[in-house]
């Protein structure tokens, strides 16, 4: 590798080739002091520039004694943490099967569709589902909801956290001790605040609280769930220069995924569609282009079958493509079996 | 937010001087780019860069809020402008709601704009009778607006406080129309906006219509990108609707339903296009096509068919789907079923146009 793909000012670096150092390896051997009587910069610089050399040299070492990289780790451990992850419910069953339990965490996962189908539905349902305590069988944790088109209603949190808890109390009637507790740990307004609320009114506050993110979730520990709804509306509405938009989403899509690795949570993007043309006709398909499209690690289409709203997962690296009717009732996200009264809202 | 400066916040001087010295004044250039080429163009290290975005960031971030307190905030201030038409107010949950954008679609002549006079006339009505005791800014693109149908709907819905001596003249003093003739006056309009809703107590905004200022932009042929020109003035009045709390309701045009617009998925294929055919003769589709769709937080779809006219709630974050049939009378627009009609599936975005001649009416 070369000087010119070191991590240091280009300042520093024009320096260091007008003086004949062009490859790693004539840097190896050489002393800080006589670095800075060279280059005449300051002390500290010099030891700067001979860390970022050998920070490039160890990882890319040839003699690696026991062939292991350093963060690397087996498939088999891999194996083992993922048996033991809990999933995000989302509410309905049908949907849960086919995603294998959930909505994963440590992963990033994009759900898209028409507008009136249900994604802001689901998002609010994710942010209370998640809130289910452990015993029984959710996560308890805290999610984070950052809302950059305004369509979190907070009558409407209520009315699912209500919901949510009250199939709960159904499904697990039990009085016995170790429930009281977290039966009275079950009110509706633990649940609302549970809720982190961030609302974004430009591109630039949506990149700043992303970055602003791994400060929050350092100090919030306990969130297991991150939502962007909807990841599309500002990046459409005031980007001129496309090819910009693409390196930012780029970047915004890479930092997401290492906040869900870090603090071993579930991002949910949601987004919009528009229209596409492809053999000759237009097709829907989901905003923000084809890179952007490789960036999540699953991506759902929710969409019209008839008169029936459907999950579609068009891309998941550990289950096949399936689809599954959903319903948005009066309590939230459900699925098409489950015994319901189907309430008129009120 | 996205304009902050960034000498303002508190980063380090010798470093808020290179920002300025390279010309990145504001939080949105600093941002704007990746951690590579503000290392490059500042010429500083990695990690200096890196801390500098995260202080940028922090400082650009807007502060959090749990829904509890959402909630409670909403529960203090009242949250909607309620229609008193009682079928849809509780489909909406209280009514028109302030912060949002309400949108109705549907063909010419099927009273939209009578809709909009009553909402106007609620907002300004004093809060014993229901209203909202404030100014209304009523934005009218297509000269639209009648005062005279304003106060005949005042005279037919609230007869007691209308034949009052003066009152009739407050109320409409109370509604400021303003007529826009290009896309920039609209914006300019809007800009000023944001001080005008603060300072005069305006509690509702009405666009009629929103589409009519594509059209024009079209005439003109200056489209020539595919996006849309009402893109900056979409969040913005998203954003002003927001920080106020007033509601903003805007109508829409529809225009026909052509073979293309049968959208399918890729995995979909194209099946079913037999039966879509039938229907797109007698169906039409909102304009301003699916990004304004997704930017609208609720959409009332008003439509005709057999032989009467609904009011359908298509997209709502708090209501299911249903369709109360109307009329429009001398006081304005009356439900003629308060219980409405649910409607399954995606029948519910359709907009129809047949079986009822306007003009017999």
């Amino acid at each position: 590798m070369e000087i010119s793909n070191l991590p240091i000012s280009p300042s520093i670096r024009s320096k260091l080739l007008s003086k004949g150092y062009t490859s790693l390896s004539s840097l190896s051997s050489i002393s800080p002091s006589f670095l800075a009587q060279e280059l005449s910069v300051k002390l500290e610089e010099a030891v700067e520039v001979l860390r970022a050399v050998s920070d490039t040299t160890t990882s890319k070492s040839a003699h690696i004694p026991y062939g292991i990289i350093p963060g690397a780790v087996t498939a088999w451990d891999m194996l083992s943490e993922e048996q033991m992850q809990r999933h995000i419910s989302t509410g309905c069953e049908d949907l849960d099967a086919i995603l294998g339990g959930g909505i994963h965490c440590k992963e990033v996962t994009e759900v898209g569709g028409v507008p009136g189908i249900g994604k802001t539905q689901l998002g609010i349902q994710l942010a209370v589902n998640v809130q289910i305590p452990v015993e029984y069988g959710g996560l308890g944790g805290k999610a984070v909801y950052i809302d950059t088109e305004g369509s979190f209603m907070a009558e409407r949190a209520y009315q699912i956290a209500e919901g949510c808890i009250y199939d709960i109390l159904d499904k697990f009637p039990s009085n016995s001790r170790e429930f009281l507790s977290c039966k009275e740990r079950l009110q509706v307004n633990n649940f609302l605040a549970g809720i982190f609320y961030f609302r974004i009114c430009s591109y630039t506050e949506q990149i700043a609280v992303i970055n602003y993110l791994e400060n929050f979730l350092t100090e919030h520990g306990d969130v297991k769930l991150v939502i962007i709804d909807s990841v599309t509306f500002h990046f459409r509405q005031d980007f001129d220069d496309l090819a910009q938009r693409t390196r930012v989403l780029g970047g915004l899509s890479l930092r997401l995924m290492k906040l869900s690795k870090m603090f071993n949570l579930a991002v949910v993007l949601l987004n919009q569609v528009t229209t596409k043309f492809t053999d000759g006709s237009f097709q829907l398909t989901l905003a923000l282009g084809d890179s952007w499209s490789h960036s999540c690690t699953n991506r759902i289409i929710l969409h019209w079958n008839g008169n029936e709203r459907c999950a579609y997962i068009e891309k998941s690296p550990s289950v096949p493509s399936a689809s599954a009717p959903y319903l948005v009732t009066g309590k939230g996200i459900r699925g098409i079996n489950s015994n319901f009264k189907r309430a008129r809202i009120m | 937010m996205a304009n902050k400066l960034i000498n303002q916040m508190g980063l380090p001087p010798s470093l808020s001087h290179v920002f300025s010295a390279r010309n990145i004044l504001t939080a949105k250039d600093a941002l704007s780019l990746p951690e590579t080429d503000l290392m490059a163009l500042l010429d500083i290290d990695i990690a200096l860069a890196r801390s500098a975005m995260a202080s940028i960031s922090e400082a650009t971030c807007p502060p959090f809020q749990t829904g509890l307190a959402l909630l409670e905030e909403k529960m203090k201030s009242g949250g909607h402008l309620s229609t008193l038409l009682p079928g849809l107010d509780i489909a909406l949950c209280g009514g028109i709601p302030f912060g949002a954008l309400t949108e109705l679609v549907g063909p010419s002549g099927i009273g939209k704009s009578q809709f909009c006079l009553k909402l106007a006339l609620l907002a300004a009505l004093p809060e014993c009778y229901g209203g909202l005791n404030g100014r209304v800014i009523y934005i009218d693109t297509e000269s639209k607006f009648s005062s005279r149908r304003m106060i005949e709907i005042g005279e037919g819905s609230f007869p007691q406080i209308f034949r009052l001596q003066g009152l009739a003249q407050k109320m409409a003093g109370r509604i400021i129309v303003t007529r826009p003739t290009s896309i920039s006056e609209f914006n300019d309009s809007l800009q000023q906006m944001k001080l005008t809703l603060l300072q005069n107590e305006v509690k509702l905004l009405i666009v009629d219509s929103i589409a009519a200022l594509v059209s024009w932009d079209n005439e003109k042929g200056t489209i020539s990108s595919r996006q849309s020109p009402l893109r900056g003035s979409l969040s913005f009045l998203k954003s002003i609707s927001e920080f106020s709390r007033v509601p903003v309701v805007v109508t829409n045009q529809v225009r026909s339903h052509s073979s293309d617009d049968t959208f399918h998925y890729i995995f979909q294929g194209h099946r079913k296009d037999t039966s879509n055919s039938e229907r797109s003769e007698s169906h039409l589709t909102a304009a301003l096509g699916i990004q304004w769709a997704h930017a609208v937080t609720i959409r009332l779809i008003f439509e005709a068919h057999s032989g009467h006219r609904f009011i359908k709630v298509a997209k709502s974050p708090i209501s299911s789907p249903v369709a109360f049939p109307f009329v429009v009378e001398s006081s304005g627009i009356t439900l003629l079923n308060q219980e409405g009609i649910s409607v399954a599936g995606s029948e519910i975005n359709a907009i129809r146009c047949q079986g009822c001649n306007i003009l017999t009416q």
